[in-house]
């Protein structure tokens, strides 16, 4: 059965902060998704509500068309991935496993033990006797051998060099392809993932900004180069993020779908056209008055 | 294996010209059978549906073809096919380009001639 998560209207409030308001989207499918913020913006708080670590002041959360919130049914099948603060886990790395494995239904033990030689884990030492990398190290293998319906990866490598992270999106890639299901990579390393994800959602100051399909999303971003006052006569209208100028020649970028006939006019008129990377679209699109200083 | 995923466009296109490439280049022969899509993305660390988008512009046009159950093949007469269409592109992709940079460096028609036969020996 493949996964459907659906959140309807949904608001959170601490004390008298907003941190989420009037949040809907359906996350349809076993894809790969990439949730995308700011600092701040509330990626972690609206995490912590599809995981069920707290409820919504307002609306709803169903995870395949059932209340999560204290369902152990669902909640098994949910696995919430973070940089938790292991300074006094006295558990062997060993022990972390086992005690998954009690908890996770579709646990698969000689994964994990696959993934602790690549990640050269050490499994008889206590976790807070280990690295910060070795110790998201750890959370990632557990994240990724409970192979739950909804796996989500909450900057859960923040700890990790390069070539760890590189190992983690090969492993978590592997891994999708033959048991394809539902999951959230959040983070700030937005080009590392930008392969990786299928669907972007951004959330901005608490709401929800665009969800589309990355393809979709990618295609509404279009950087345009030639003769400042030619680009600026034949852009103008439309919705440019950004404006650059060097000597005579202008360079914007373009967000929106273009109108058919719209890039054939750039290109004949000389111009040099070219994509927009999605971190570059993610910056210039979540970017606040003010933010340069 | 040349590193396709970074030239800006559309993942899904750089993979179905990288395939395009291998048929070209005889890497991978007609009738023989291609990588699955699942291979493709944990080679290039790319989402399977990319990886799947890309081959999938292949069988459209009737380079590849799919053998239920067994995977993806490559189609007879894709080589030909595929030599046809990028002749098409051959001008606008690379002579449109050198003549423009040519201009620039001031560079005579008859030494560019010169550099296309030296080139070719």
């Amino acid at each position: 059965m493949t996964t459907e998560i659906k959140a309807d209207h949904v608001s959170l409030r601490l004390g008298n902060h907003n941190v989420l308001s009037d949040i809907s989207f359906q996350l349809k499918g076993d894809k790969i998704y990439g949730l995308l913020g700011r600092n701040g913006a509330g990626k972690t708080s609206l995490l912590s509500l599809l995981a069920s670590f707290r409820e919504p002041t307002e609306g709803t959360i169903r995870i395949n068309d059932e209340m999560p919130f204290e369902n152990d049914r669902v909640m098994n099948q949910v696995n919430f991935v973070y940089a938790k603060d292991q300074s006094n886990e006295t558990e062997t790395v060993k022990g972390m496993l086992e005690f998954a494995e009690r908890y996770r239904p579709n646990w698969n033990a000689e994964y994990a033990l696959k993934l602790v030689k690549r990640f050269k884990l050490p499994l008889d030492q206590k976790v807070d006797a280990l690295s910060k990398g070795k110790q998201s190290a750890l959370d990632v293998v557990i994240g990724l051998a409970s192979r739950t319906s909804v796996t989500i990866f909450d900057e859960a490598y923040l700890g990790m060099d390069a070539p760890a992270r590189s190992v983690f999106y090969e492993e978590l890639i592997k891994d999708y392809a033959e048991h394809p299901r539902c999951m959230i990579l959040s983070t700030h390393l937005i080009s590392e993932v930008a392969s990786l994800i299928e669907e972007v959602m951004i959330i901005d100051c608490g709401k929800l900004l665009l969800h589309e399909s990355v393809d979709t999303f990618m295609s509404h971003g279009l950087s345009v180069t030639g003769p400042a006052e030619k680009v600026d006569q034949l852009t103008s209208g439309l919705h440019l993020l950004k404006q650059q100028q060097l000597g005579r020649t202008k360079s914007v970028m373009i967000y929106g779908q273009l109108e058919s006939g719209r890039r054939a006019e750039f290109e004949s008129a000389g111009f040099e056209l070219g994509p927009i990377g999605l971190q570059e679209l993610f910056i210039y699109l979540t970017e606040h008055e003010g933010d340069e200083e | 294996m040349r590193e396709p995923m970074n030239d800006g466009r559309p993942i899904f296109v750089q993979i179905a010209e990288h395939i395009e490439n291998e048929i070209l280049e005889g890497s991978l022969e007609e009738l023989g059978q291609v990588p699955s899509t699942n291979q493709f993305a944990t080679f290039y660390k790319i989402n399977p549906a990319t990886a799947a988008k890309g081959v999938n512009l292949l069988v459209n046009e009737g380079i590849l073809y799919k053998k239920r159950g067994i995977g993806m093949f490559v189609a007879e007469h894709a080589r030909e096919k595929l030599i046809e269409k990028r002749k098409k592109t051959f001008f606008n992709d690379y002579v449109a380009a050198m003549l423009h940079e040519a201009e620039k460096l001031q560079i005579e028609k008859e030494t560019l001639i010169q550099m296309i036969e030296d080139g070719q020996k």
